[in-house]
C-alpha cells in the first residue's frame, strides 16, 4: 500500500463526505422523508462513512508505523535515546513531499530510532493563489495526530448524530416555543427545523475536519472561520429566543476579537517568511521550499528553535538598507554581506520579538476559539444551542480546535509565548472552575467545566507538556461529549435545566445515571494509582506531572502547579455536586420526577459507546498501542528537549516532557491528583449526599464570595462596562451625529435644491408658459376679432377692397416721393 | 410741367422712394388745376372716361344686391381698365415716339377681355348654382361662409 497517496485520498474523502451531505440537505432537506426525517439519515450516513474512512486511514497508518511502547512504557519509562539522531538523520518531511511514494522505507527508518522529524505527509490539492514564491493552497498535512483527530472527531460526531436524530424529534412537526414571549402574550408557533439542524451539523463536521487536515495556516484560518459560522448557526438554532440569538452573536463577536490577533500572527509569518505551510514543499522548479516548521527549527540547529532568516532580515531592515547603500553598484556583494551578517544579527536577538508576536498572534485566535481568559465569556452562553451541539461543537471538537492549533503550531511558539499560554490556561481553569461550583444550570456547570478543562490543556501545552495537552484534548473530547449527552438525556426527560428541580433520577434513568457517573469519574481522573484508571486519570496525571516538573524547574512559577492541583479538586467537587444533585438522593420536584423517563435507545447507545471510550481511551493495549503513544509519533521535531526563554519574563526553562515521567515527579503528581480528586468528591458527598454540611449554610457564610461566583466574577458586567457600553455610547454618538448633523446637512442640501427647483418651476410656469400662452391668447383674440370682419356680405367685401385700394393709393401718394412734387 | 404730366412715363419714371415721407401733403394737387374741357383730346380724357367707368363699375358692385348686377359692375371695372390700357398704348397718344411695336396695351386688353369672358362664365355658373340652392340671386343672402 502506498501510504503517502492513499492517506490523503482516504482522509480527503472523509473530509468531503459531510460537505456532500450538507449540500444535499441544503437543497433537498425538507423533501427527505416525512417532514425531513431523512435528513438525519443522510447526515448520519455521511459521518459514518467518514468514520469508516478515518478508521481505514488509521489502520493503514498503524500498519506502516506501528505504535511501540517506547514512550510511555509503564507510565514512567524514559523517553528513549531521543536526542541521538538529530543531526545525522536527514529524514525530514520534505523527503516525503519530494519523493512522494516511499513512505514505507522511511517508516522503517522512523521506527528504528527515535527520528528527529515526525513522519508526516503533505501536499496540495488545489492552489488558491500563486505569485512568485508566495503560494496559498488547499492542502494536507497528515501525521499521526491528524489521523487520530479524524477518528476522534468522526467517532464522536457519529455518536452525536445518532443521538440527535432522536433528541431533535420535536423539530419534526410544528413547534410551540414556550421560551419565546410574544408581545401579545400568546405562544410562538413555527415549523420544525429538523433538516436545518443536520445541515449545520454536516457543515460543521466538514469544517472541523478541514482544520485538522489543513496543510497550511491560511487553510486553517479558512476553516477556523467556517466552524465559527457553524457555531453561530447552531447556537442560534432557536433564534426566535432573544437569549439564543444574543448568545450566537456574542460567540461570533468574541471570536472575531481573537481572530483579529490571529490575523496579526498570520501577517507576521506571511510578511516575514513568505509561507504559511507547515511542511516543506517543492516548487515548480523542483526546489525544496522550507515550511514553517523547518524554518523555525531547521536541521542545522538540530531542530532547536531559532529565529528564521526572514524574520532576522525583517528586523534588521535598516541595517540591510545601510549595506545596500554601501554596495550601491554591486547587488551581489550586498547580498553576500547580508548573508554574512545574518548570524551575527541573529546572535544579537534580532527578530525574536517578531517570532514571539507571530506565536502570540496565533494563540490569540486560539484564546477566542478555545474560550480562554479573557475571551471565555461566550462559551457558557453558547449552551443556548441544542444539547447535541453543546456536546459536539462546544465541548469536544470546535473549542478543542484552539488547543489543537497550539499543538500543531507548537514548534513555532517561543518559550515566552508558551509561558503566556500557560498563565492564560491557569487563570482560565481557576476562574471557570470556581464559577462551576455555584452554577445551578446543568449545562452551565458542564460549560464552565469545559472552559476549565481547556485551560488545563493550554496550561499543559504552555509548560512544555505537548503530549499531555493533546492527550487530554482527546480524552476530554470523549468524556465531555458523554457528559453533555447525558445532561441532554436528563433535560430531555425533565424538560428543565435547573438541577435544583432534579434529584433521585438514578432510579428512573439508570443508563443515563450510570454513564454520567462514568463521565464524572473520567473527568476527575479517577483510577487506582499506578494500576489502572479512566482515561482522565492518564491525561490529567501527565498534565500534573508536567506542571509539577515546570514548577520545580522554575520555582518562581510555582503557582502553575497549584492552579492545576487546586483545579483538580474543584473539578471533582463540582462534577460530583452535579451528579449528586441530579441523580442521588430523593426527588426535589415530584412533578418533574414523575414525568421523567429513560431516553430511547437511539440516545442511550451513543452514551454507552462514549462511556466505554471514556474509560479505555487512556489504556495501553498489550501490543503497546495507546492514544498517547500514537500522538507521540507526531511530536514536532525538537520539541522534546529542554528550552530556555526569557524575553518577556525573567529567565526560565521549559523542561523536556519525558522528564516528567521520572518517578520523583510522576509519583508525586499521581498522588496529588488522586488525593485532590478524592477530597473534592468527599466534600461533594458531605454536602449533597450525607448532608453533613448544608450547602445553603456554606453559601450564607461566604455570601460575598458566593455572590461573586454566582455573578461569574462579574465578567459580563465588566465587559459590558469596559467595552459594550463605551461602544454603544460611541455608536449612539455616531448615530446622533448621523441623524443630527449629516442628515441635517443632506436635508439642507435637498431643501436648497427644492427651493431652486421651486424658483425654476415658477419661472417656467409664469414666464415661459405665460409667454407662450400670451402669444396663443393674442392670436386667439385677434382671430376672434378678425372673424367679425368675415361677414359673408359680398358687397361689404367689395367696399373693403375699394376702400383698401383708395387707402393704399392715398398712403402711397403720401409715402412715396413723386417727381410731381419736385 | 404740363408735358411731363402728359408723358406716358409719368408713373414709371416719376415715382421713386425717397427718404422724406411727406415732401408735400398731396403731390398730385396740381392735377386739380387741369381743365379737360379746354385741353385737346389726349390720354387724360381717355383716363377720365376709364375712371368714370371704373367708378361706376365699383359702385355697381358695391350697391347691387342682384348678383347679375354685380357681374355687370365687374364688366364695367374691367372695361374701364381696358380703356386705360388702350389709351396708354396708342402711338398717337404718346408724344415721344418711343420705338415700340405699339401693341402691348391692346394685347393686355385682349387678355383682359378673355379673362373677363372666363370669369363671367364661372361667375354665372356660381350664380346659377346659388339660385338653384337658394331660389334667389340676392347676394346678401349668400352669407354661408361668414366667419
Amino acid at each position: 500500500m502506498e501510504l503517502p497517496s492513499v492517506l490523503p485520498t482516504l482522509l480527503g474523502l472523509a473530509w468531503l463526505v459531510p460537505l456532500a451531505s450538507f449540500v444535499a440537505i441544503l437543497f433537498a432537506g425538507p423533501r427527505m422523508g416525512h417532514h425531513g426525517r431523512g435528513a438525519a439519515r443522510v447526515a448520519t450516513a455521511a459521518i459514518v462513512t467518514s468514520l469508516v474512512l478515518s478508521l481505514a486511514a488509521m489502520v493503514g497508518w498503524l500498519s506502516q508505523h506501528p505504535v511501540r511502547n517506547a514512550v510511555h512504557g509503564g507510565h514512567a519509562a524514559a523517553h528513549g535515546s531521543a536526542d541521538g539522531g538529530h543531526g545525522s538523520d536527514a529524514h525530514s518531511s520534505s523527503d516525503h513531499v519530494a519523493s512522494g511514494h516511499d513512505g514505507g522505507s522511511h517508516a522503517a527508518d522512523h521506527d528504528a530510532g527515535h527520528a528527529a522529524s515526525p513522519v508526516a505527509y503533505s501536499g496540495d490539492w488545489y492552489t488558491l493563489y500563486e505569485g512568485g514564491r508566495l503560494k496559498l493552497s488547499i492542502g494536507w498535512y497528515i501525521d499521526a495526530l491528524t489521523v487520530l483527530m479524524f477518528v476522534m472527531i468522526t467517532f464522536i460526531a457519529t455518536c452525536i448524530h445518532i443521538y440527535a436524530s432522536d433528541y431533535m424529534h420535536d423539530e419534526l412537526h410544528d413547534v410551540e416555543d414556550h421560551e419565546v414571549h410574544l408581545a401579545g402574550g400568546g405562544h410562538f408557533h413555527r415549523p420544525g427545523r429538523y433538516p436545518r439542524f443536520f445541515q449545520a451539523l454536516s457543515l460543521f463536521c466538514f469544517s472541523m475536519l478541514g482544520i485538522v487536515i489543513a496543510g497550511n495556516l491560511a487553510m486553517v484560518f479558512i476553516f477556523w472561520e467556517l466552524v465559527g459560522i457553524c457555531s453561530w448557526f447552531l447556537i442560534g438554532f432557536y433564534y426566535e429566543r432573544k437569549s439564543a440569538s444574543n448568545a450566537a452573536n456574542k460567540a461570533f463577536i468574541v471570536n472575531r476579537i481573537g481572530d483579529f490577533g490571529m490575523l496579526i500572527g498570520l501577517m507576521a509569518l506571511w510578511g516575514a517568511l513568505g509561507t504559511l505551510n507547515f511542511a516543506d514543499t517543492t516548487d515548480r522548479a523542483g526546489d525544496s521550499q522550507p515550511g514553517l516548521f523547518s524554518l523555525v527549527r531547521p536541521t542545522v540547529t538540530e531542530h532547536a528553535q531559532w529565529v528564521p532568516d526572514g524574520m532576522v532580515k525583517f528586523a534588521a531592515a535598516d541595517r540591510i538598507a545601510v549595506i545596500v547603500r554601501k554596495h550601491a553598484g554591486d547587488p551581489r556583494a550586498a547580498v553576500d554581506e547580508v548573508e554574512e551578517q545574518l548570524d551575527t544579527w541573529r546572535g544579537e536577538g534580532l527578530g525574536r520579538w517578531l517570532l514571539l508576536v507571530a506565536g502570540l498572534g496565533i494563540f490569540c485566535g486560539c484564546v477566542g476559539k478555545s474560550a480562554q481568559f479573557p475571551l471565555f465569556v461566550w462559551l457558557p452562553d453558547a449552551m443556548e444551542g441544542p444539547t447535541p451541539v453543546s456536546a459536539l461543537v462546544h465541548s469536544a471538537t470546535m473549542v478543542a480546535a484552539g488547543v489543537y492549533l497550539v499543538g500543531r503550531f507548537y514548534p513555532v511558539l517561543t518559550p515566552d509565548a508558551l509561558l503566556v499560554i500557560a498563565y492564560v490556561g491557569a487563570i482560565t481553569l481557576f476562574i471557570s472552575a470556581t464559577i462551576a461550583l455555584v452554577a445551578n444550570d446543568i449545562k452551565r456547570v458542564l460549560a464552565y467545566s469545559t472552559v476549565s478543562q481547556l485551560g488545563y490543556m493550554m496550561l499543559a501545552l504552555g509548560v512544555g507538556g505537548w503530549l499531555a495537552g493533546l492527550f487530554h484534548l482527546v480524552t476530554h473530547a470523549f468524556f465531555k461529549s458523554l457528559l453533555f449527552l447525558c445532561s441532554g438525556s436528563v433535560i430531555h426527560a425533565c424538560h428543565t435545566n435547573d438541577m435544583r428541580k432534579m434529584g433521585g433520577l438514578r432510579r428512573v434513568m439508570p443508563w443515563t445515571a450510570g454513564t454520567m457517573l462514568v463521565g464524572c469519574l473520567a473527568i476527575i481522573g479517577a483510577g487506582v494509582p499506578f494500576v489502572i484508571g479512566t482515561s482522565g486519570y492518564y491525561s490529567k496525571d501527565s498534565i500534573l506531572a508536567q506542571a509539577l516538573l515546570f514548577s520545580r524547574t522554575n520555582p518562581a512559577h510555582w503557582i502553575l502547579f497549584y492552579a492545576v492541583a487546586g483545579g483538580a479538586m474543584l473539578t471533582a467537587f463540582y462534577m460530583f455536586r452535579l451528579w449528586f444533585m441530579t441523580f442521588a438522593g430523593e426527588p426535589r420536584d415530584h412533578h418533574v420526577h414523575e414525568h421523567a423517563h429513560e431516553s430511547p435507545p437511539a440516545m442511550v447507545y451513543p452514551l454507552v459507546a462514549l462511556a466505554v471510550l471514556a474509560v479505555i481511551a487512556g489504556w495501553t493495549l498489550p501490543g503497546g498501542f495507546s492514544i498517547a503513544n500514537m500522538i507521540e509519533q507526531a511530536r514536532p521535531a525538537g520539541t522534546g528537549a529542554e528550552e530556555a526563554g526569557g524575553l518577556l519574563f525573567n529567565s526560565f526553562t521549559i523542561p523536556a516532557e519525558h522528564e516528567s515521567h521520572e518517578g520523583s515527579v510522576h509519583v508525586v503528581a499521581t498522588w496529588t491528583a488522586f488525593l485532590t480528586a478524592a477530597a473534592g468528591v468527599f466534600l461533594a458527598a458531605l454536602m449533597y449526599v450525607w448532608k453533613v454540611i448544608s450547602p445553603s449554610m456554606v453559601a450564607a457564610v461566604f455570601s460575598p464570595l458566593t455572590a461573586f461566583l454566582v455573578n461569574r466574577w462579574y465578567f459580563d458586567e465588566l465587559y459590558a462596562f469596559l467595552f459594550v457600553k463605551p461602544i454603544l455610547a460611541v455608536s449612539r454618538l455616531a448615530s446622533d451625529t448621523d441623524k443630527g448633523v449629516i442628515d441635517k446637512i443632506i436635508d439642507g442640501i435637498a431643501w436648497g435644491a427644492r427651493q431652486v427647483a421651486g424658483i425654476d418651476s415658477w419661472i417656467d410656469r409664469n414666464l415661459i408658459d405665460g409667454l407662450v400662452n400670451a402669444t396663443a391668447a393674442t392670436t386667439w383674440s385677434a382671430g376672434l376679432e378678425l372673424r367679425k370682419l368675415q361677414t359673408g356680405h359680398l358687397r361689404q367685401y367689395i367696399m373693403f377692397i375699394v376702400l383698401g385700394t383708395v387707402a393704399l393709393f392715398v398712403l402711397a401718394s403720401m409715402l412715396f416721393r413723386s417727381t410731381l412734387a419736385g | 410741367m404740363g408735358e411731363s404730366i402728359l408723358s406716358g412715363t409719368v408713373f414709371a419714371a416719376g415715382i421713386s422712394v425717397g427718404p422724406a415721407i411727406l415732401p408735400g401733403i398731396f403731390p398730385l394737387a396740381p392735377l386739380l388745376a387741369f381743365n379737360p374741357f379746354t385741353e385737346p383730346v389726349g390720354v387724360i380724357h381717355y383716363m377720365i372716361v376709364g375712371a368714370v367707368m371704373f367708378t361706376a363699375g365699383v359702385v355697381c358692385m358695391a350697391l347691387k344686391r342682384n348678383a347679375l348686377g354685380v357681374l355687370m359692375g365687374i364688366e364695367l371695372v374691367l372695361n374701364g381698365a381696358n380703356i386705360n390700357f388702350i389709351a396708354f398704348s396708342s402711338p398717337y397718344l404718346r408724344g415721344d415716339g418711343a420705338p415700340t411695336l405699339g401693341l402691348d396695351g391692346q394685347l393686355i386688353a385682349l387678355f383682359v377681355i378673355l379673362l373677363a369672358a372666363a370669369e363671367a362664365a364661372v361667375a354665372l355658373a356660381i350664380t346659377l348654382n346659388f339660385y338653384n340652392n337658394h331660389a334667389t340671386v340676392d347676394i346678401d343672402r349668400a352669407d354661408d361662409l361668414k366667419g
